[in-house]
């Protein structure tokens, strides 16, 4: 089991050195003189020059990257070009708010999107499945932002029953959670319709039946534990999609997170901090794929019997 | 002698492959729907000058800001007086148009490397595909955000950012349709009879793996307009005062107490159009899917 383990974050070293490599040559391209930013326009070419110097800019592209990794691998991700900064401690201090949209809007998907998708399986042609993949679909083609809007509108505006903005109480983040949550929920219900019809056909599970099992049981003890194992790995990838989410749906809400420092980075060119965000958030997301894998080992019984055999 | 009776050659008369799948989307009804409603979002685009001039999308109306929907105002005016109903039928030219081009050219440069990828087989695959996974490990908003950060903002870049960041999608889907007829019998009759690595790409490979392409096509273009207008929506795609439906629903916001049919047009024409493709893709993969056929 532990080879298993280790083998999944040995394989995780490349792509993440890949994933911090192809974003650091994207925002490597990002066009505008940095020197000329930092100091103004009335900056002299020797001052540009200086710094430029100072700052690295004039190495060629490999030496700034391989510098940039070992900078990142002791934590620090420079420093912010607008505000001085250090880009690690800004987001870190931000990382908070936009990890609790994230696991808020995940456990909604997972909740929502498993009982409906097993109650449209099990119960198949009935009103329940009907109206289980119509929302399905009806999910999967709402903008979320634009749902986000909406529910400020009713929720906030004219009821007044929830916050519209701030993240003080976990009331503020009901509405940004359901608003990420969209596309995530109608990704597992569908899975897990798909899945589940397709398992409660197979033959353990007729006999099952046949030795008198209870209904309830069938469904969560021997359907459900079979049917999950590609709805898991859904979860994981669809977390990815939660987090690009909350970049949006931060702004929509007015949320202080990771997702807003980026946008706001993006409109001020502040190169250090974009890239900063962009790697943080694709290697949190990897961690979370990484657990996803983990987690697999020990609910596929077949993972683990090939790892104790050899 | 007696003349040799020739028996008249029996006709035999073939089903076209669209026919076929025309009238089992003919049975799905919700299908059906969906189709209309897309045409006649095709059609906007088409004839959107025609239902009403551009100009009357930016003519501002210092009289008429924030008036509610009426009869000479369909949908009503924003914030400067601007006719929204003008402004959704010219936005459905960049929004819709952005998704479809996002789609068709993602879906030719992942086509044609997923074609290498999965005829070729070997280290072809494994560069295309390690790559292509890489890329998948990045969030797809991250990453469409990194590209226009880079790029800067706009609708091209915006479009350029999407189809970059779809392609691996593209990639996958697409590889794994033709990995099923690689194996074929019939490819290595074609090789056998001499025909080029190109010519059996194009003319035996790419016919067969069309069906489910084709129902991707369909849902991602859908997705690809909710991107797209998340990206107006943010300030980074079009700029105004160019109508587009993510761009209307960011001026909206600061004013959708007092005048939400702002917010609610544009908002509906996305949902609109994404679900009419969705259900068109349902139907799509339920005609083209052969163990259905009855």
């Amino acid at each position: 089991m532990s080879r298993y383990i280790l083998k999944r974050i040995l394989i995780c070293i490349p792509t993440l050195v890949a994933i911090t490599f192809i974003i650091f040559t994207i925002m490597s391209y990002t066009p505008g003189d940095v020197t000329r930013m930092i100091l103004g326009q009335e900056a002299t070419p020797e001052a540009m020059k200086e710094l430029a110097h100072q700052m690295g800019l004039d190495k060629p592209f490999f030496v700034r990257y391989a510098n940039y990794m070992v900078h990142l691998l002791q934590g620090d991700m420079g420093v912010s070009y607008r505000s001085g900064q250090s880009v690690f401690l800004e987001i870190i201090h931000r990382f908070p708010i936009t990890l609790k949209l994230a696991f808020g809007s995940m456990c909604i998907a997972i909740a929502v999107g498993l009982l409906l998708g097993i109650l449209a399986a099990v119960k198949q042609y009935s009103i329940l499945d009907f109206f289980g993949t119509a929302l399905a679909m009806l999910l999967a083609s709402v903008p979320y932002f634009w749902l986000g809007l909406m529910m400020i509108l009713l929720f906030s505006l004219k009821l007044g029953l929830l916050p519209s903005m701030g993240s003080n109480t976990w009331v503020h983040f009901i509405l940004p959670s359901i608003t990420v949550c969209v596309g995530s929920t109608a990704a597992i219900l569908r899975l897990t319709r798909t899945t589940m019809l397709e398992t409660i056909r197979q033959d353990y599970i007729r006999t099952a039946r046949a030795k008198g099992q209870t209904e309830g049981k069938i469904i969560f003890k021997h359907a459900l534990k079979n049917a999950l194992l590609p709805v898991i790995t859904v979860i994981g990838i669809e977390f990815g999609s939660l987090l690009g989410g909350a970049v949006v749906v931060e702004s929509v809400f007015s949320l202080n997170g990771v997702g807003s420092l980026l946008l706001q980075a993006i409109r001020l060119k502040d190169t250090p901090q974009v890239t900063g965000c962009a790697v943080f958030l694709a290697f949190f997301f990897m961690m979370i794929m990484l657990a996803v894998d983990i987690l697999y080992a020990y609910i596929d019984p077949r993972i683990k019997a090939r790892y104790q055999n050899s | 002698m007696s003349k040799a009776v020739v028996a008249p050659a029996r006709k035999y008369k073939r089903k076209s492959r669209f026919k076929e799948i025309w009238r089992r989307m003919k049975k799905n009804k919700l299908s059906m729907v969906g189709l209309c409603v897309f045409a006649l979002f095709v059609a906007m685009i088409i004839f959107a000058d025609l239902i009403v001039p551009y100009r009357i999308a930016l003519e501002q109306n210092v009289w008429e800001q924030f008036a509610p929907p009426s009869v000479e105002h369909l949908l009503g005016m924003d914030q400067y007086g601007r006719d929204i109903f003008a402004r959704v039928i010219h936005g459905s030219r960049n929004s819709l148009l952005m998704g479809i081009a996002a789609v068709f050219v993602g879906m030719i440069i992942g086509g044609t490397l997923a074609s290498l990828a999965g005829y070729y087989g070997g280290k072809v695959d494994m560069v295309i595909m390690r790559i292509s996974d890489t890329i998948f490990c990045i969030p797809f908003m991250l990453m469409g955000l990194s590209i226009v950060a880079a790029l800067g903002p706009g609708l091209i870049n915006v479009l350029i950012a999407i189809t970059i960041t779809a392609i691996p999608n593209y990639v996958r889907i697409i590889r794994s349709a033709i990995l099923t007829i690689v194996g074929n019998d019939f490819i290595e009759a074609g090789r056998a009879c001499g025909a080029s690595d190109i010519f059996i790409i194009l003319k035996h490979v790419a016919p067969n793996a069309v069906g489910p392409i084709i129902v991707q096509a369909t849902m991602q273009v859908g997705t690809m307009i909710i991107f797209s207008t998340a990206f107006s929506y943010l300030g980074l795609g079009i700029q105004p005062p160019a109508p587009e439906w993510g761009a209307m629903l960011a001026e909206g916001k600061s004013y959708m107490l007092s005048a939400p049919h702002m917010i609610i047009a544009p908002g509906m024409s996305i949902v609109l159009v994404a679900l009419s493709l969705n259900l068109l893709g349902d139907g799509l993969r339920d005609a083209l899917d052969p163990k259905l056929k009855d």
